[in-house]
């Protein structure tokens, strides 16, 4: 019995170091603001029949849905408390023409799976974070945008020279998020691979590090965000075998809104392309921006 | 009722695995728990220690610490490659079997201690003794606690679902892909696990009338 207690005590002490880390980042300052030079926030907006702007107005904030965990899109610095990424620029780009400083703007992270229901449920006013528009998600939500156009890619270890595109998968074993759209495509089309699934790509970009998995698929400029902060390791390899929009969510109905959001995407072709950049630009890539489809 | 019909395939694949997940770590977890639990009772100390330090470790350790050990842990070792479903079967069965093992334990304490004493008299050693005369009367004594053991396993499963194993925890991350409600589709899968653990009900209503012990 007393040959136990050493152990125990020291899985006690892991458990406080392990806690004590994770309490400390909390306390880190959020000051981040990278390209508060490309646009201004405006002061007389005018915006007539929209219940979201109205709502926002008057909880004094907007409350932006966003990830956190991809580099180049949206990522949050554990460390510093700092947000970064396209989307995240895109969703503070939003904030700025409706008129709420860095300030008055509240992030969330949403995963992925809770993102409708966020939205139908108030906890967020918009959704900016690698969101697909889908006709499905069109019969819950409403979708400003598009303001980036991918689609799925690869990414695999930097040595790898096997797999050179989506032919190249048959064998390989190819990891995603749990349930998430590129799984499910490469599970329908691409019936001789074999998928292995964790809650976030981080997880599967670990497990890709440590060889447990040939490869992971998902949009690929979440892939060229992963690619971009670890060029020795990895590398995203082939053309984009799907398309997926991406656009803002707004709860549905909010047509004024939409309309809005859309009216800035198209005028702000400058600002986009300066955010575009300073963010994900940064690998090297070169994009245009996709017209907007205000259905 | 359009959300189960429409995406019946993932219903079905999802509770297809809960259920291999579910009776393969029951089976495993009786076993194992079984001899642990022996373990803890038996007249040989270092048995007893290391009964006592198995059920204390892993029962203290949360299941998904277990699950991410046997998931990312696990392949670093480098012992040979087992599925994500072994694993997590194995991380299932070492943690339920703690609970069994002690849910027998307390099932051996309301065997009177004038049996063992009459098994010892007629000369039978610890293991006739265990498997002839206590094991028996102890099982039938705590079937209620036991089946909530189970019942909390069938639930456990869906711990899996972070690791790779796509039960019935996963339904929800694939149907939101294809644009489901949320709430909808946990409605109807927490429908599924009631029927489920309704059925189990029935099976320990079942041994309790047919396995009361007459004292």
């Amino acid at each position: 019995m007393h040959k136990k207690t050493p152990f125990v005590a020291a899985l006690a002490a892991a458990a406080l170091v392990l806690t004590g880390c994770a309490g400390g980042s909390d306390t880190a300052d959020d000051s981040g603001d990278v390209s508060n030079d490309l646009f201004e926030i405006a002061s007389n907006v005018d915006l007539e029949g929209s219940p979201t702007y109205d709502k926002m107005v008057e909880q004094g904030k907007i409350i932006i849905g966003v990830k956190e965990d991809q580099p180049g899109l949206g990522y949050l610095d554990a460390a510093t408390g700092e947000r970064t990424g396209f989307d995240i620029e895109i969703a503070r780009w939003i904030a700025a023409s409706l008129g709420f400083g860095e300030d008055e703007i509240e992030f969330k992270a949403i995963p992925s799976a809770n993102r409708e229901s966020a939205i139908v449920n108030g906890d967020i006013d918009i959704y900016v974070g690698t969101y697909s528009i889908t006709d499905k998600r069109k019969e819950q939500i409403d979708f400003a945008g598009p303001y980036f156009v991918t689609g799925q890619g690869i990414l695999v270890a930097a040595d790898n020279t096997d797999i050179e595109s989506e032919e190249d998968l048959a064998g390989k074993t190819v990891c995603s998020a749990t349930g998430s759209t590129p799984i499910q495509n490469i599970k329908a089309n691409f019936p001789d691979t074999k998928t292995t699934e964790f809650d976030t790509y981080s997880q599967c970009v670990e497990a890709l590090n440590d060889g447990q998995v040939d490869a992971v698929t998902t949009d690929q400029a979440i892939l060229i965000g992963y690619a971009a902060q670890d060029p020795d390791n990895l590398k995203v390899v082939g053309e984009t075998f799907t398309v997926e929009e991406y656009g803002v969510g707004l709860p549905k109905g909010d047509t004024a809104l939409r309309t809005f959001i859309n009216d800035l995407f198209t005028d702000g072709g400058d600002v986009w392309q300066g955010i575009y950049d300073e963010t994900l630009g940064v690998s090297g890539t070169d994009v245009e921006q996709p017209e907007v489809n205000n259905y | 009722m359009d959300v189960l019909l429409n995406n019946l395939d993932i219903f079905v694949e999802g509770f297809k695995n809960t259920i291999i997940l579910f009776v393969v770590s029951a089976v495993l977890a009786l076993v194992l728990g079984t001899i642990v639990g022996a373990m803890r009772v038996s007249p040989v100390p270092v048995m007893r220690a290391v009964g006592t330090f198995y059920v204390n470790l892993v029962r203290n350790t949360p299941l998904t610490l277990l699950m991410f050990f046997f998931a990312f842990g696990y392949p670093k070792l480098q012992l040979g490659n087992l599925s994500f479903t072994t694993l997590a079967i194995i991380a299932l069965s070492l943690y339920t079997a703690t609970y069994v093992a002690e849910v027998l334990r307390s099932g051996f304490n309301t065997v009177p201690v004038g049996q063992a004493e009459a098994a010892r008299a007629i000369g039978l050693s610890f293991g006739p003794t265990m498997s002839l005369v206590i094991l028996p009367q102890a099982f039938r004594a705590v079937i209620p606690p036991m089946m909530s053991v189970f019942i909390a396993l069938l639930k456990n499963t869906t711990v899996a679902a972070g690791f790779s194993v796509a039960e019935a925890g996963t339904i929800r991350s694939y149907l939101a892909e294809r644009g489901e409600p949320a709430i909808i589709v946990l409605l109807w899968v927490a429908a599924i696990f009631i029927v489920l653990v309704s059925i189990l009900s029935v099976i320990q209503r079942r041994l309790e009338v047919r396995w009361r012990v007459a004292r």
